[in-house]
Parts: C-alpha cells; structure tokens; sequence
C-alpha cells in the first residue's frame, strides 16, 4: 500500500467541492444516500439477527439447504467487480479513455475505462444471472419465502431430521432469506442497468475525461456499497 | 491525449486480501471444529475486516476529509442501537 497522505493530495478531482462538505454535490447526494441504504440493511440485518436468535427452536444449519460454494463463487465474482470498478476510476482519472492498449515490451495491454467498466457489468450481470439460477433451484428443491414446501424434497429432510434443517423454522428462515438477498440482488440489478446506461450513453461517446469523471466515481461508491453489504449478508446468512 | 499516472493504493493487493479472507471464512465455517459462540465471533471479526477493507481502500474514504467520513459514521452507532434496544424488548 501507498503513503496515504501521498495518496491523498493526488486522488484529490478536479471538482468544484460544496462548501461546507468539501465535496462535489453529486458525490455528497450518493453518500447521503448510502447512509440511509446503511439503516435500510440494518433494519433487514437487525430484524434476522432478533428473529434467529430469539427462536427457541434449532435453525437450519448452515450448507443444509443453501449452496454455499456457489455462493462462494459468486462472492469472489462481486469483489472481481469491486476491483474492476475502482481500477475503472483510476483509469479515467489518468485519462485513459480507451478499451485495450499495447504496452510496449510487455504481453498483457493496458486497460482503460471503456475495458473495465465492462468487466464489472459483466461480472455485476453474472452475479445476478447465478442468484436467479440459485433461486430456481432452491424453489425446486421446495425452499420458498413460506418455508419448505409440502411434498418436496427439502419438506421430507426436514422431516428425517428436524434438527439440521430447522423444521420448525422452516418458514421464518424462507422469509427473512428470501427478503434480504432479494432486496441485495435488486440492488445490484439497479447498478448494473445504471452502469450500462453510463456506458452507452456516457463511456463510449468518450464524454468522461480525467478533468470530469464524476458520474464514474458516484456509480462506483454505489457499486462498492452494494459488495460491502454482500460481504456481511453473505457472512450471517450463509455461513452462520 | 496526454496521461497522468496517479499513485494510488495497490487495488489489485486488496482484491488478494479479499480474496484470502473470504477462502479462510468458508473454511473456518465448514472445515474447522471451532466451538459455535467462537466462530461466530471470528467470522463477525472477517467480514467486518473485508468491509473496512471496501469502505476504506474502493471507496477512498480513507483519503476522504473527515466531513464526509461522519456522513458515513452517524447511522453506525444508530444502526446499533436500533438492533440493542429491540433485541432487549421483552416479549
């Protein structure tokens, strides 16, 4: 890591700042709204946190129903997108408007906006592409908001052994599962579409340069938020 | 087109950490035979760890003036006020 005071006065834009917050006010709106979207979760986080632990009765073991390494998988795909995103604000801020660039003497080329931006709408798409693919297997399986379904195969588990698959808090577990990662995954699906308008409509034309790159760094902090609530959710939803 | 190299933090080393600390939760969680109250602690202690790691290194607010950083503060301790106080409403 760099000398952060070093770092600090370079990675200072080339902003009018509002006075008072000393930053631009684009910046400033999406930090205001990224504390009211920290309450947001805390109320989902909170509320499941209460629910779990206040339940007398066993909770589903973690890995027992959900597909942990697939989720795995695609947490590694958000932090991938986390660090496309901020290596898409480093390149524009030096200027670098292209896609691919040779460097001479060496074999990988160097990026720039229009190349990193893209690696995160896609692995942002990919991440919600393996959400739904896991949510059509788990309503498969019998686990919806409701709990495990009567009939199926996760209900018939439950009923070998109640005590790895919480079977009588089947239904508590549906909700509060299905309610967090819905409103994460809608979250990242907004970034996602934000970020693809960014790129036709912004990134390609060539509209962002390194004297002007605010619309990429405020699409950034949400991006960075949404991987940040992701790493908790998928802490205390999957793995505890 | 003329480029300005900026020096900044080693995102790539980040994405390492990140990286490391999310193999050693999934196998704390799944390989180790850690008592339940301590693992839930450890993995607590990793997550917040990779969230300070986004927050601090992606989101810059490391470098940010401390204005900004408060913004971004004030609803933490409300947040966990909200979860202490419904957590010791009696039933």
């Amino acid at each position: 890591m760099t000398h952060a005071t070093h770092t600090a006065d370079l990675m200072r834009p080339p902003f009018p700042a509002e006075p008072g917050a000393g930053v631009y006010s684009n910046k400033l709106g999406m930090w205001v709204f990224l504390a009211s979207d920290v309450m947001f979760f805390t109320a989902l986080i909170g509320s499941y946190i209460i629910l779990r632990f206040g339940m007398t009765e066993p909770w589903s073991a973690p890995g027992a129903v959900l597909n942990v390494p697939l989720t795995a998988f695609n947490t590694f795909l958000l932090i991938c997108s986390s660090v496309s995103m901020v290596k898409a604000y480093a390149a524009i801020a030096d200027g670098k408007k292209y896609f691919l660039r040779p460097v001479p003497g060496k074999i990988l080329r160097d990026g720039g906006l229009k190349f990193w931006l893209l690696v995160t709408i896609i692995c942002g798409a990919m991440f919600v592409g393996v959400q739904v693919f896991e949510y059509i297997k788990l309503f498969g399986h019998g686990f919806t908001p409701a709990g495990y379904r009567e009939g199926s195969t996760l209900a018939e588990h439950a009923l070998a052994d109640p005590v790895k698959y919480g079977a009588a808090t089947g239904a508590m577990y549906g909700s509060t599962f299905f309610t967090m990662t819905g409103f994460h995954g809608f979250h990242v699906t907004c970034g996602v579409i934000s970020m693809l308008y960014l790129y036709f409509t912004k990134v390609l034309p060539e509209k962002y340069s390194a004297q002007d790159y605010r619309g990429i760094e405020v699409i950034g902090l949400y991006w960075h938020f949404v991987d940040l609530v992701w790493i908790i959710l998928f802490t205390i939803v999957y793995l505890i | 087109m003329t480029t300005t190299a900026h020096v900044r933090p080693n995102y790539i080393l980040i994405w390492v950490y990140l990286f490391v600390l999310t193999v050693i939760e999934v196998g704390a969680a799944f390989l180790s035979h850690i008592p339940k109250q301590w693992l839930i602690l450890i993995l607590v202690f990793l997550a917040i760890w990779k969230a300070l790691l986004v927050a601090l290194y992606f989101m810059h607010l490391k470098f940010e003036p401390w204005r900004l950083r408060v913004i971004f503060l004030v609803p933490l301790p409300l947040a966990f006020i909200l979860v202490v106080t419904t957590m010791m409403e009696k039933p």
